[in-house]
């Protein structure tokens, strides 16, 4: 396995985890109750945990001498390979919960798969994962169960999360060079049995609580290449500023 | 037993500095002491979430971002736990919320404040959290039994957040000059403000009296102020930051700090809402509280609905 591969590998993830964590942190001081106020920024603090992890690790095997804080803080747009789902926006709760109940469902695969690998970085930091992504599936699963049954305007409300974020859903079984290296090496499920994966717990815990999956085909490409949503320039201005504006300064 | 005797009685127990627990006699009048107190604190960590979660997205540092994070959950916690031990006292949460919302309860006046550089959340952690914890320690022996041991766990959490706080504002005083001088500006704004949260003087506090014989409130607002001060102000000199009160100096005789008179028209004008922040923070509780509305109800008719099954 080339070193740069893996480390692309790892940045990759680690891009998501810590997309995903912007997110969920941007929820402090505004959940629906103080319980879950806590429990949405805990799956923040988890994510921005597997992203330092992952980052550190891509940083080490890039070896040009970044850290991880350089990686977050000094790449541009199209040096983030992130999945657009992950910088998808709180539009409500449901869509929060939505953007993070897909993620986790494919997290959770994947951080199974690189549990058994035979490195002792990424599998520690994986087995680690695997525990915390298990509570975020067991937390988000209830959600998805609690607003699909609810109330009428919940039902709705969710639905139209599914819907909206759908044609996001497809970059998470794409395959490039990368990924086809990768699951040579055993680091990887292939695309087909992600999405095998994905669509069968999706269609079982959807259609359980009288939700349904939705049938349009477009699905958006390119996170793979730093292609994204027009969100994640946002997150990065927030994100960066201070690194950017004092790039001298020790913090 | 009439309540004459019972009030005898009660005040007995707490003269033996023996806690009184929920469901134990205690005058009413020491009950909404006590709602008033608690719910405030409460509301002063769950407000007090706001201008320090205004800056996680922006930390400089994934460790800084990950301490911050933990730091604002470690808040919302307390804010849960202080609740918690209100409704001990026969009260719901919803209810205490209402009233704030309402303007009937208060909360810390030092939220009312912006946090408008990364230093402040170096300011709020060494002096907000610092002034907290001094105040806080005290109540760990306050009377009532659930208050007290709230306190003992939450004293714990906040002096790491005070260390954490220390630990910001001094890389920045020893940093590039900008860093230094937002390190002094955010002393400069929060020293104040801080010294303010220990309340009017003595001799100006109507509720003291009260406080001070039932044993919730066990050392007086000047005491505990007093302690803050001469505490910090050689954390302040060995970052090399100045306090910015020209009066203050060592006083031999005394054994402490004496220091310039707190601006006490902005003390009244802020805790009777007049403050930078005050409609931000309060609208935007009652924002999220209102955002959150649907979820709470798709929540409840969840549970019915299986509760019934």
């Amino acid at each position: 396995m080339e070193l740069l591969d893996l480390s692309r590998f790892c940045m990759r993830l680690g891009d998501s985890c810590l997309i995903m964590a912007h997110r969920q942190s941007e929820m402090c001081s505004k959940g629906p109750f103080l319980e879950e106020d806590i429990a949405q920024t805990n799956l923040g603090l988890d994510l921005l945990g597997q992203a330092e992890a992952l980052l550190i690790y891509a940083a080490e095997l890039e070896g040009k001498g970044r850290t991880a804080d350089d990686l977050v803080y000094k790449r541009p747009e199209r040096g983030f390979y992130n999945f657009m789902l992950a910088e998808q926006p709180n539009t409500d709760f449901a869509f929060a919960v939505v953007r993070q109940y897909i993620m986790t469902l494919y997290l959770s695969r994947v951080y199974e798969t690189l549990a058994k690998v035979d490195d002792e970085t990424l599998s520690g930091i994986a087995a680690k994962a695997v525990k915390e992504i298990a509570y975020h599936q067991r937390h988000l699963g209830m959600w998805i169960k609690r607003l699909g049954e609810g109330t009428e305007e919940s039902h709705e409300r969710i639905q139209t999360a599914i819907n909206e974020l759908w044609m996001f859903v497809g970059e998470l079984y794409e395959e490039d060079e990368l990924d086809l290296k990768m699951q040579e090496a055993g680091y990887a499920i292939s695309g087909e049995a992600m999405k095998a994966y994905l669509m069968a717990n999706i269609s079982s815990h959807l259609t359980e609580v009288t939700l349904s999956v939705p049938k349009s085909v477009y699905m958006t490409t390119g996170s793979k290449k730093g292609i994204h949503t027009e969100y994640l320039g946002y997150i990065l201005a927030e994100m960066q500023y201070l690194q950017r504006a004092y790039p001298d300064a020790k913090w | 037993m009439v309540v004459e005797e019972l009030e005898v009685l009660f005040q007995e127990r707490i003269d033996a500095n023996e806690k009184i627990e929920p469901r134990d006699y205690m005058p009413d009048a020491y009950r909404e002491h006590l709602i008033r107190q608690m719910s405030q604190h409460a509301h002063s960590e769950v407000i007090g979430m706001q201008p320090e979660g205004n800056w996680i997205t922006r930390a400089p540092s994934l460790r800084a971002k990950k301490i911050l994070l933990a730091k604002v959950q470690d808040e919302a916690g307390h804010g849960l736990y202080i609740y918690s031990a209100t409704e001990t006292l026969g009260i719901t949460r919803d209810e205490l919320i209402e009233k704030l919302h309402q303007g009937k309860a208060k909360y810390a006046s030092i939220f009312n404040y912006p946090a408008l550089t990364w230093a402040d959340m170096g300011a709020i952690g060494w002096l907000v959290d610092g002034a907290a914890i001094t105040n806080q320690v005290s109540l760990q022996k306050t009377s009532y039994g659930p208050y007290s041991r709230s306190m003992v766990k939450i004293c714990k959490e906040e002096s790491f957040h005070q260390r954490q706080g220390y630990e910001v504002i001094a890389a920045m005083a020893k940093g590039t000059p900008e860093q230094k001088e937002m390190a002094q500006d955010a002393l400069n704004r929060f020293w104040w403000p801080s010294l303010m949260m220990f309340g009017p003087h003595d001799s100006a506090s109507p509720r003291t009296g009260n406080a001070m014989k039932w044993k919730i409130k066990r050392e007086s607002n000047d005491v505990l102020r007093q302690r803050f001060i001469d505490k910090t102000v050689s954390q302040a000199a060995l970052i090399g930051l100045t306090i910015p009160d020209s009066d203050l100096k060592w006083n031999e005789e005394r054994g402490s700090y004496d220091f310039g008179e707190i601006d006490w028209d902005e003390f009244w004008s802020v805790v009777k809402g007049g403050g930078p922040c005050n409609l931000k923070r309060l609208n935007h509780h009652k924002k999220a509280h209102k955002d959150g509305a649907w979820v709470r109800k798709a929540a409840v008719a969840y549970a019915k609905k299986y509760s019934n099954k």
